[in-house]
């Protein structure tokens, strides 16, 4: 961990200072893609247990942002710690206790879903994967469609599919990249216990719903089409109207 | 181990399921023996001839696999799903290149009887050349596997994978033909030199095992 990024995490508890590590904290961040920057000078800090929404026209670099705290991407330039471990060089400490749902369900489609979920829990190392399992499907209501072909199931159901894979081995930190995509009212109202706010995981949402993602959150991030940060706070600091300006911008 | 054993039963699974390397890498080989018989007009082989013909078909059919190798992982999030998980990395080269031998041998055990059914007037070195087959699967399926990686991460994947793959191959398929040719030469297997290039091709395979295991973990970040 950087000196830089140990200063910002001293708070005050009255008499004395303590240092406690955020779950996540960014430092002039940077990313680029052929030179060109999708992401610039990007600092933010989230605590154990809050909730960070992250608000952006397409291309902003939301996806990109995500992508990055899940080890997945490397920084281009600044310093990044995910739950404590320092990005990208102990990637490997943070890896299995973070969930990450995508665009893409990260569920291979030829395998029946409870085999695809099976060759998950067995990487994370979950014990009673085959109970586990059932129950995450239970709960999603996908325990019927259990003995079904990845490739078979709909946009929904394999978005629901998609969270059970994400939450299977009790991440400490959840990335969502639009975690409704695909879901009508009632299928988010399955999954919503699984990666809501009623999980106790630290959460980083990335979604265009303003008010639900405000209201939502602890901390909020708003990027401009070019990547730069045009508002990062408390959700409370940022009016859903005030937020609405970042969609006006022409889209890269 | 365990994430090694997780990644190839999930492969030999979807292989078995779906059936897409292993059919055509048998018809591909099946045919080629076929094309060679008609096209030399030949119905007997030995000696370099024969060996030319046998490595060949199996370098070529071995390519239909290493192209498919990472289909699934680069189009289904493969990479995405090994690299969240708190695995080595290398497990998947490691699983890849066990699921390329198995591939490899099965082919083997369907097209060695065809070639000598096709070309060979005596069969008595096919037993030795076994062992020769499987160092040469053993390198092709470790360099296969590294090459395939970079070339899934590539939009010219198609052919960077056999543009790059098979001038790393010419020392194994050299060393190969050399340990395969006295096994079927005229009038029987004999066993002058096969030892060097056996010894050669054990090498290479050694050297390029270790390299994938060594530099897996970097082939795959982004």
């Amino acid at each position: 961990m950087s000196a830089k990024i140990q200063a910002t995490m001293s708070i005050s508890t009255g008499a004395e200072s303590v240092v406690t590590e955020p779950t996540l904290a960014a430092r002039s961040l940077r990313r680029d893609y052929s030179e060109e920057p999708v992401i610039r000078d990007l600092s933010f800090e989230l605590r154990a247990g809050q909730t960070l929404v992250v608000l952006g026209p397409n291309g902003a670099g939301k996806s990109t942002l995500l992508r990055m705290l899940a080890t997945l991407l490397r920084p281009s330039g600044g310093e990044l710690s995910v739950l404590g471990a320092e990005l990208p060089k102990r990637a490997w400490k943070a890896r299995g206790r973070i969930g990450y749902l995508g665009h893409e369900a990260l569920l291979y489609a030829d395998l029946t879903l409870a085999e695809a979920l099976r060759f998950h829990a067995e990487l994370h190392g979950v014990e009673q994967f085959a109970s586990r399992i059932r129950s995450l499907l239970s709960q999603v209501g996908l325990e019927r469609r259990a003995d079904q072909f990845v490739r078979t199931l709909s946009a929904g159901q394999l978005q629901r599919a998609a969270v059970c894979r994400c939450v299977l081995h009790e991440p400490e930190l959840l990335l969502l990249d639009e975690p409704g995509a695909h879901l009508d009212p009632a299928g988010y109202g399955t999954v919503e216990p699984l990666i809501g706010r009623s999980s106790t995981a630290t959460r980083v949402v990335v979604t265009h719903d303003v008010e639900g993602g405000l209201a939502d959150a602890d901390r909020a991030l708003a990027l401009s089409a070019n990547g730069a940060v045009f508002y990062e706070g408390p959700a409370s600091g940022l009016s859903p109207g005030d937020a609405r300006a970042i969609y006006s911008e022409r889209p890269r | 181990m365990s994430a090694v054993r997780v990644m190839l039963v999930k492969d030999l699974r979807v292989e078995l399921r779906t059936l897409q390397s292993l059919p055509a890498m048998a018809l591909f080989a099946v045919t080629t023996f076929v094309i060679f018989r008609f096209g030399l007009d030949r119905t007997s082989l030995e000696g370099s001839l024969a060996a030319g013909v046998l490595l060949v078909t199996v370098l070529f059919a071995a390519l239909l696999a290493i192209n498919r190798l990472f289909v699934a992982e680069r189009d289904e999030g493969g990479f995405d799903a090994i690299r969240l998980a708190p695995v080595d990395p290398s497990a998947l080269f490691v699983a890849k290149v066990l699921a390329l031998l198995a591939y490899l041998a099965i082919l083997e055990v369907i097209a060695l009887p065809v070639f000598a059914a096709f070309f060979l007037d005596d069969a008595t070195g096919l037993l030795p050349l076994a062992g020769i087959m499987l160092l040469l699967d053993l390198g092709l399926a470790a360099t296969g596997a590294v090459i395939s990686t970079i070339g899934a991460n590539s939009r010219a994947r198609d052919l960077l994978t056999p543009l790059v793959l098979l001038p790393l191959l010419i020392p194994l398929m050299i060393a190969a033909a050399g340990a395969t040719e006295p096994l079927l030469a005229a009038g029987g297997p004999s066993y002058a030199d096969v030892g060097q290039w056996v010894l050669t091709m054990a090498l290479y395979d050694l050297l390029f095992v270790l390299v994938g295991y060594a530099t897996y973990e970097f082939l795959l970040e982004d």
